[in-house]
């Protein structure tokens, strides 16, 4: 067997599936844009459910590739073309072709600054989860802009998730995990800080999560009910938030040493550009487009074009490398290995 | 008997089995947005008129839905109009129109 699939972005879900496909016997063209795989798992600190070591899942990945996967870092897809069965794939690095091609091109970070009256890149105590995983991974815990220990730090959920105001109306479904562990995490580091998360629903669908959310509980993390409408900051750089606490229905304000932002997935750019060059479309949310929810997630409408992980929306890393072995059978499949 | 503008439930609990419904199929017909709630509290926790009174969108439109009319129509009066929550609801209901609505179904049925 000579066959070749190239595999668009080195993501936990790019990693997964190009080592699945080398087990079948495929050599893998994997295209990373960055300098590293691992995508956005490589920028998060300890995981949830279980606290493991991020890095320590990404190198796992990356370690079970063998020789048949040539990795192309620093390279770009612009585009694909597709001609009787057989793929050409525009890179900013030389031209390749391809037997199969999977979409994995993953999700980008919804940009903060778009909910202007949050107050993000404007109040230097106003940081994303995403500023936050960066600070656990080198300071091991939370710190305000002038270097020093919050005493109160509030979690707002769903910023750029389920919000028609700035066109995101679905859930980003691990942004709701990932506070109440990050919540977590900081009563352990500074157990004499407050915490206090903002929530509309907790959607606490994986395995382990809702034992989390005991577990916040437990160690003292405040749930109100209620969308944050407005930050604002004092003359002391803290800053002063204001929702409805829905459970006793009143207003309510709170002055917070850091607001942290969760913000959602958002589809990553190419993943569009890329479906067009090959006549296929998006889903309602931007995020590609499937055969089918039920028995066909990690196919598309075409023919020899897969797709897996959160390109195809909000995921966390269990389903996207999931996902991502699935697709690889149904590589195996579509290419006459079965 | 003295009419406080509503009736008093025995219990505190909500019959759905005898609740009105009345009101919230008039406005929800003529504005679906009234069912596209999430419960978030944005509009409550911007509100002009909830300064100065204990007045809740959310929780007009909630307590509307459970039967509660004419104690909400009188609610609704509180409603400035400022258009405040329009601009921060996340699901883009047009709560004015909601308010307006009530307000008209209360004219019509002589409430
Ligand atoms: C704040 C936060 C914390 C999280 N914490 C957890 C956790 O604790 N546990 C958990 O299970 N999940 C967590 N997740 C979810 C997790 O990040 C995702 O499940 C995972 O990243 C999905 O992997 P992926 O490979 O599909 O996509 P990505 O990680 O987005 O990888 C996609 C890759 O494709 C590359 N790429 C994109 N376009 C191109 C192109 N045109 N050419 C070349 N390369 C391209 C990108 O550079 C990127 O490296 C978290 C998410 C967020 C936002
Ligand atoms: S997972 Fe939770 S925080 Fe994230 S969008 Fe869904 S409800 Fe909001
Ligand atoms: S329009 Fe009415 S409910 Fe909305 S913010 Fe103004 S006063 Fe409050
Ligand atoms: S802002 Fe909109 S969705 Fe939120 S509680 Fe008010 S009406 Fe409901």
């Amino acid at each position: 067997m000579d066959k070749t699939v190239a595999v668009v972005g080195g993501g936990v879900a790019g990693l997964a599936a190009a080592a699945a496909l080398n087990q079948l016997g495929y050599r893998v063209l994997l295209y990373e844009k960055e300098a590293f795989t691992g995508g956005n798992v490589r920028n998060w600190d300890r995981l949830f459910p279980k606290a493991r070591n991020a890095r320590e899942v990404v190198d796992e990945l990356a370690s079970s590739l063998t020789g048949l996967t040539e990795i192309a870092t620093g390279t770009f897809v612009n585009s694909v073309k597709s001609t009787d069965g057989l793929f050409e794939i525009e890179s900013s690095g030389r031209p390749a072709y391809a037997d199969a091609v999977l979409l994995t091109t993953g999700f980008e970070l919804f940009d903060a600054r778009k909910k202007e009256e949050y107050g993000y890149g404007i109040f230097e105590n106003v940081i994303t989860s995403a500023d936050l995983e960066k600070m656990f991974a080198s300071s091991g815990k939370p710190l305000m802009a002038d270097g020093s220990e919050p005493k109160k730090v509030a979690f707002i959920h769903c910023v750029g998730s389920r919000d028609e105001k700035v066109n995101k109306p679905y859930c980003s479904k691990v942004c709701c995990v990932t506070a109440v562990k990050q919540a977590v995490e900081v009563r352990e580091a500074l157990p004499e800080c407050e915490v206090y998360n903002f929530y509309m629903d907790l959607r606490m669908f994986g395995t382990g999560y809702e034992q989390l959310y005991k577990e916040a509980q437990v160690k003292g993390v405040n749930f109100i009910r209620g969308r944050l409408s407005e930050a604002n900051e004092t003359r002391t750089h803290q800053v002063m938030i204001k929702a409805e606490d829905t459970l006793v229905s009143r207003p309510l304000q709170i002055t917070v040493d850091l607001v942290v932002l969760m913000v959602g997935m958002s589809p990553a750019g190419s993943t569009m550009t890329i479906l067009k060059s090959l006549g296929l479309l998006g889903n309602e949310d931007g995020f590609a487009g499937i055969a089918n929810a039920h028995t066909g997630s990690t196919l598309t409408l075409k023919k020899g074009v897969f797709v897996a992980g959160a390109c195809s929306g909000p995921a966390n890393i269990t389903d996207s490398v999931n996902e991502a072995r699935a697709a690889a059978l149904r590589i195996h499949q579509y290419l006459g290995g079965v | 008997m003295a009419d406080f503008g509503y009736s008093l439930v025995k219990s505190g609990k909500t019959d759905l089995d005898t609740a009105g419904n009345a009101l919230a199929r008039s406005v929800s017909e003529a504005e679906p947005g009234f069912n596209l709630c999430i419960a978030c509290g944005c509009c409550v926790a911007t509100c002009s008129a909830g300064r100065f009174t204990n007045f809740g969108f959310r929780e007009l439109i909630h307590r509307i839905k459970r039967g509660e009319e004419k104690l909400m129509i009188a609610e609704a009066e509180k409603c400035m109009l400022c258009g405040k929550c329009t601009l921060v609801c996340p699901r883009n209901i047009n709560t004015r129109n909601i308010v307006l609505l009530i307000r008209k179904h209360a004219i019509i049925k002589g409430l």
